[in-house]
């Protein structure tokens, strides 16, 4: 009989953990290739218009332009007008230049010249908001532009 | 015997095991890269003697505020356009006799439509109030037009179709200088047979 209650008074061995290590390093590799680093902090509204006939990107050697209504937590402070977003601030449409130029200047100093805009543009905004930012492009010659898009087709839908 | 531990769980696979998902989820996950349309705007210089284009090769886009389109003073569905700026750009109108005909189009030849690909010109008008997914919807189907016409070109020439040897030149599919070099002057023959001209007009102040 004593058998039994040394038997019971025994704790549980422990779990083995030599493999949480393991565990860890792979959820942390999954993650580091997943994820899309996001260097700018999303402050309009960015559902973008669907297209099929596309190109891609070359990311080494693009600025970002946002424009779109004020995300929903902004609505209060900045309105419901359409903004455009350059970096990390909404910025006015006079002020796009300078955005611009100092956007540029944090690429590789061989690829300035090939820079390309990338227009991230919500598909409810006016084309006329666009067309003022084509205009300054223009202006400041950075040329190359793309509308960036999401697979799909307007017309199947 | 007083005492007999629990054998220990054998945990030498578990090493193995997590190296199998991981190398499972590289291999399967696509990092999402972003894709759009290429632009390429007109530089900012004052244009004094603006080329003269005839009426014929003109080939109007208008959407308007309500985003309804008129495509050559007739109203038509999105989904009509494409076929339209196809049966425009590769209608080849100019006389065999003359030196502007066309050789390779299978249009109507129509002599009241354009005269060849290389007169021919898209011209997308819109209002400041056109949505730019509207906007957008239309520029894609005047871009599917144009490779549907060189795809059409390539197949015939080459036996391969230009957006797919553009996207494997993209992709990076393609080895080899040499090989890339001689692809490049191929989908630049391609490009020149059709080439792409859009023009964008100012867009007018809506009401007016």
């Amino acid at each position: 009989m004593s058998k039994f209650t040394k038997k019971k008074s025994n704790e549980l061995p422990p779990v083995n953990t030599a493999s949480l290590p393991d565990i860890v390093f792979m959820l942390l590799f999954f993650f580091m290739v997943v994820t899309v680093l996001r260097d700018d902090n999303l402050l309009v509204q960015n559902k973008l218009p669907k297209a099929d006939q596309v190109e891609k990107l070359k990311k080494d050697r693009s600025v970002y332009i946002y424009a779109g209504k004020p995300s929903s937590r902004y609505v209060d402070k900045y309105g419901s007008e359409p903004k455009i977003q350059i970096g990390d601030k909404y910025t006015d449409i006079t002020n796009i230049k300078f955005a611009l130029t100092e956007a540029r200047e944090k690429l590789l100093p061989e690829l300035q010249d090939k820079v390309m805009v990338a227009l991230k543009v919500d598909e409810k905004t006016n084309t006329g908001m666009v067309t003022d930012i084509k205009q300054e492009l223009r202006d400041l010659n950075m040329l190359k532009i793309i509308y960036i898009t999401t697979p799909g087709n307007e017309i199947n839908q | 015997m007083a005492r007999r531990a629990t054998p220990e769980v054998n945990a030498g696979s578990m090493a193995d095991i997590a190296f199998l998902l991981l190398i499972f989820f590289l291999v399967t996950t696509t990092i999402e890269k972003d894709k759009g349309i290429a632009r390429q705007l007109p530089p900012k210089e004052d244009v004094v003697d603006p080329p003269k284009i005839k009426e014929k090769n003109l080939f109007i886009v208008n959407v308007n505020r309500n985003d309804q389109l008129l495509v050559e003073e007739e109203l038509m569905e999105l989904k009509d356009l494409r076929q339209a700026a196809i049966a425009f750009l590769d209608n080849g109108g100019a006389s065999s006799g003359s030196p502007e005909y066309c050789n390779y189009c299978k249009g109507k030849r129509n002599p009241e439509s354009s005269d060849n690909p290389d007169k021919a010109v898209i011209s997308v008008q819109n209002d400041r109030l056109t949505s730019y997914k509207m906007y957008i919807a239309v520029q894609n189907e005047l871009v599917a037009a144009y490779n549907f016409l060189r795809d059409r070109e390539s197949q015939r020439l080459y036996g391969w179709k230009f957006t797919e040897k553009t996207k494997d030149l993209d992709e990076g599919k393609i080895k080899g200088e040499a090989t890339k070099e001689a692809l490049q002057k191929q989908l630049e023959e391609v490009q020149k047979l059709f080439p792409l001209k859009l023009s964008e007009a100012e867009p007018k102040k809506s009401g007016q």
